[in-house]
C-alpha cells in the first residue's frame, strides 16, 4: 500500500515536504490523493456486496418468504421497490450510501445505521481493549525476541507467536472461558455486563454505549469492576489473536534495522546492545509497523466476529451472525458495507500517519 | 522452477523439490522447527487419508450394536474422547475432521493458485488499464476482513448449508476468493519484474507469443515462492473452514465431521465444565495450522538470506535464472503481510 517513489534515499534528511518537483507533490497532495483512492474501494466493495447479496433473490422473500401469504409478500417486495431492474435498485443504493443511508433492516425494521451506531460501540470497546492488549504484550516481547535473536528466549517467543495465530480465536476463548471461568469461577463467563450493572447504567442521561465510560460516569464502583470483569477474557481472547502479529513485526524490523550501517556504527563505538536495541534500532523499525497495524484492523474485526460470538458479546459481528440466521440480507449488507468503510478509512489514516513520518512514502 | 537446462553439474531433481531442498539448507533451531512442522503435517495428512480406517464409528454414527450412543458422556474405554451433546463419538468426529479440511484445502487453494496464477500473470504482462483494474479490485478485496467476505461468499454459494462435497466447494471458493487477491498481487510482482529481464526480451525479439512467452518464460521464473504462500494459505484456510463451520455457514454435521461446527457446540457445553468436546477438535486444529506455519515459516526464512541461519550458501545453483532468484524482496513482503 506505501509505494515507494524513486526519489532518492538522502532526500530522507526532516519532514520538511520535498521543494524539487521531480519527487511529486507535497504532503497535501499525498493526502488528498490518498483520500480519493478511498472512495473506488468502497465503491467496489458496495458493488461486490449488493450483487453477491442479490443473487440469492430479493431480500424479503429471503427473510420472510413462507410466513407470509404469497400476495402480503409481493406488496411488501413491491412497496419496498424490491420488483424494479436491478440496475435501477443497485443505483439508487449507491446514492442512499453515498448519502449516509443504508436502508431499515427486515426482520426489526430498524434503521441500519441507528442499529450500526448502537452495536458499533460495542464492537468499537471490544477492539480497543484488544489492540490495548497486543500493543502491550506484542512490543515488548518483539523487542525481547529481537534482542535475544537465535536464543532460548527468540526460539521460545516465536513459537509463542506462531501458537498465537495457530490457535482460532473462539478455541482460545473456550479455554479461558473453562479455565478462569468454570474451573476457577474468577470472572464472568460471557456477557459485556451482568444485569444489574446494565440496569443501573440505564438509568444515564446520554448513554455513550461504551461501558466502562458509561460505568464510570455513573460514578458505581461496583459496576465498573463488574464491566471490567466482563470484558478481560474477550479482550484477551481477541488481543493474544493480534499479539502475536505484533510480536513477529516488530522482531523483524527491529533485526532488519539491526543490520543498518548506523546501528553497526554505533555498535563500533561501544553503545550496549541493550541500548542499540531500545534507541536506535526500534523508533525506525515503528514505520512499518504502523502501517501494517493498518492491515490488522481487518484481521482484528474478523477476530471480533468471532469473539463476539464465542462471547455473546453483543456488538456488530454478533449482531452479524443473527442477523445472517435470520436471512436478513439488508441488515447483512449496511453491516458489511459498513466494516468496509471502517477498514478503508483506517487505512487512510494509517498512510497518512506513515507519510508524516517518513517522508520518502509520498507519491 | 526445474526446467532451465543449466550446463555444468545440476542436482538431482529431488534435491531441488522446494522442502527438501530447504530442508538440506537448513541449520540447528531453523531445522527443528522446519522438521517439527513437516511431522505434524506429515501426521495431518496421514490421519486425513486413513481416517476411515482409524476411527472407531462413522462421523454421523448415533449408536452402534450396543445401543444408541450416550450424550455429554466423559472420556470411557467406549468412547476414549467422549461423546457430545448429540450423542457424536468426539475422537471419531476429530479424525474425519482431518480428512474434510485437507479436502477444502487442496480444492480451496488449488482454485486459488490456478487464478491468481493466470490472472497475475496476465495482468503484470500486458499492463494498461486491465492491470489497473484488477489491482483495485484485488486490493479492495484483499482490506477487506476475509472472514466476513468467506461468510457472504457461502451464503450466497450454499445458502449456508449443504451436503459434503456442496459444502466442501461452498467453502473451497468462500476461501479461495480470499486468496486468489494474494496469488495475484505476487505474482504480478514477480512478471512485471521479470518482464524487463534480457531473456523476455530476446524471447520477444525471436519471434515468440505472447502466451509462450508467459507459459514458458516467466511463469516458470515467477512461481518460486508458491511453495511459501501455499502452506501459509493452507494454514489460513483451515481458520477460515473452522470460522465459517463456528458461526454455523459450513458443512451439516451429518454431511461431514468438521472442527469448527463442532468447537461451536462445545461453547455451550464449556459453562457447564464439560471440556472434552471442545479442547480435542480444537487442539486438532492448533496442532494442524501450527504444523503447515511451521513449515511455511522456516521456507520463509530459509529463502530469505538475512534471516537463514549460518551455513555456507547451497552449491550447484547456477544459470542466468537462478541468480535473477536471489532477490528476497518479494519473501520479505509476503512475510510481512502474513497473517
Amino acid at each position: 500500500m506505501t509505494t515507494l517513489t524513486e526519489a532518492p534515499l538522502n532526500d530522507a534528511d526532516g519532514l520538511l515536504p520535498s521543494k524539487k518537483k521531480s519527487s511529486g507533490g507535497g504532503l497535501g497532495t499525498y493526502i488528498l490523493i490518498r483520500f480519493f483512492l478511498i472512495i473506488p474501494t468502497i465503491f467496489i466493495l458496495v458493488t461486490l456486496v449488493f450483487f453477491l447479496m442479490r443473487v440469492i433473490g430479493d431480500p424479503i422473500t429471503a427473510a420472510q418468504g413462507g410466513r407470509l401469504p404469497p400476495e402480503a409478500l409481493a406488496q411488501r417486495i413491491h412497496d419496498a421497490g424490491y420488483d424494479r431492474p436491478i440496475l435501477v435498485q443497485y443505483l439508487e443504493y449507491v446514492g442512499q450510501v453515498a448519502t449516509g443511508n443504508f436502508g431499515t433492516t427486515i426482520t426489526d425494521r430498524r434503521p441500519v445505521v441507528e442499529m450500526i451506531i448502537t452495536f458499533g460501540t460495542a464492537t468499537l470497546e471490544l477492539a480497543i481493549n484488544a489492540l490495548i492488549v497486543a500493543l502491550l504484550v506484542g512490543i515488548p516481547l518483539g523487542l525481547i525476541a529481537a534482542y535475544r535473536r537465535d536464543k532460548a528466549p527468540d526460539a521460545f517467543l516465536r513459537f509463542f507467536a506462531i501458537l498465537c495465530y495457530a490457535t482460532p480465536v473462539f478455541f482460545a476463548g473456550l479455554l479461558m472461558k473453562l479455565a478462569f471461568s468454570v474451573w476457577l469461577g474468577w470472572l464472568p463467563v460471557a456477557g459485556r455486563a451482568s444485569t444489574r450493572t446494565e440496569l443501573a447504567m440505564g438509568s444515564l442521561a446520554a448513554p455513550t454505549g461504551i461501558y466502562w465510560l458509561d460505568a464510570l460516569r455513573s460514578g458505581n464502583m461496583a459496576a465498573f469492576g463488574d464491566v471490567a470483569a466482563h470484558s478481560v477474557l474477550p479482550a484477551l481472547t481477541l488481543g493474544l489473536l493480534t499479539a502475536g502479529v505484533f510480536l513477529r513485526l516488530v522482531r523483524t524490523n527491529v533485526i532488519g534495522t539491526l543490520g543498518k550501517d548506523y546501528v553497526e556504527a554505533g555498535r563500533s563505538r561501544g553503545v550496549s546492545n541493550y541500548r542499540l536495541v531500545t534507541k536506535h534500532a526500534y523508533k525506525p523499525a515503528l514505520i512499518p509497523i504502523i502501517t501494517v497495524m493498518g492491515l490488522q484492523i481487518a484481521l482484528l474485526l474478523g477476530g471480533a466476529v468471532l469473539t463476539e460470538s464465542t462471547f455473546e458479546w453483543k456488538g456488530l459481528g454478533y449482531q452479524l451472525v443473527q442477523y445472517l440466521n435470520a436471512r436478513d440480507f439488508v441488515a447483512v449488507q449496511g453491516i458489511v458495507v459498513m466494516l468496509a468503510v471502517i477498514v478503508a478509512v483506517t487505512n487512510f489514516i494509517v498512510d497518512v500517519v506513515a507519510a508524516l513520518i517518513d517522508p520518502r512514502v509520498r507519491y | 522452477m526445474n526446467a532451465t537446462k543449466v550446463s555444468g553439474r545440476k542436482q538431482p531433481l529431488i534435491y531441488r523439490l522446494p522442502v527438501i531442498s530447504h530442508f538440506r539448507s537448513s541449520v540447528g533451531l531453523q531445522r527443528g522447527m522446519l522438521v517439527t512442522g513437516m511431522v505434524l503435517a506429515a501426521l495431518f495428512l496421514l490421519v486425513a487419508v486413513f481416517a476411515p480406517w482409524i476411527a472407531p464409528y462413522g462421523f454421523a454414527q448415533l449408536s452402534d450394536a450396543a445401543g444408541p450412543f450416550p450424550t455429554q458422556q466423559p472420556p470411557s474405554p467406549a468412547h476414549i474422547w467422549g461423546t457430545t451433546v448429540g450423542g457424536y463419538d468426539v475422537y471419531s468426529r476429530v479424525l474425519w475432521g482431518a480428512q474434510t479440511a485437507a479436502v477444502v484445502i487442496i480444492v480451496a487453494v488449488a482454485m486459488s493458485i490456478f487464478l491468481g496464477v493466470a490472472l497475475g500473470l496476465v495482468s503484470g504482462y500486458f499492463g494498461g488499464w486491465l492491470d489497473r483494474v484488477f489491482v483495485v479490485i484485488a486490493d479492495a478485496i484483499y482490506a477487506f476482513p476475509s472472514l466476513l467476505l468467506a461468510i457472504v461468499m457461502s451464503i450466497v454459494i450454499s445458502h449456508g448449508q449443504s451436503s459434503f462435497w456442496g459444502g466442501i466447494v461452498a467453502c473451497s471458493i468462500s476461501i479461495s476468493v480470499v486468496f486468489v487477491p494474494q496469488y495475484f498481487r505476487v505474482i504480478r510482482a514477480e512478471t512485471i519484474r521479470l518482464k524487463a529481464e534480457p531473456y523476455v526480451e530476446s524471447a520477444k525479439v525471436v519471434g515468440a507469443s505472447s502466451i509462450r512467452i508467459m507459459g514458458r518464460h516467466i511463469f516458470k521464473n515467477a512461481t518460486r515462492t508458491l511453495p511459501l504462500i501455499f502452506t501459509l494459505n493452507a494454514s489460513e484456510a483451515i481458520l477460515t473452514l473452522a470460522g465459517l463451520g463456528f458461526l454455523g455457514f459450513g458443512i451439516e454435521p451429518t454431511s461431514a465431521a468438521e472442527w469448527g461446527y463442532d468447537l461451536n457446540k462445545a461453547i455451550a457445553d464449556a459453562s457447564s465444565g464439560i471440556w472434552w468436546t471442545g479442547v480435542y477438535p480444537g487442539t486438532a486444529i492448533v496442532l494442524t495450522v501450527l504444523g503447515l506455519t511451521l513449515v511455511g515459516e522456516s521456507i520463509n526464512d530459509l529463502n530469505d538470506p538475512r534471516l537463514r541461519g549460518r551455513k555456507k550458501a547451497v552449491a550447484g545453483k547456477g544459470g542466468p535464472d537462478s541468480t535473477a532468484g536471489t532477490q528476497a524482496a518479494p519473501e520479505a513482503e509476503a512475510e510481512v503481510r502474513l497473517p
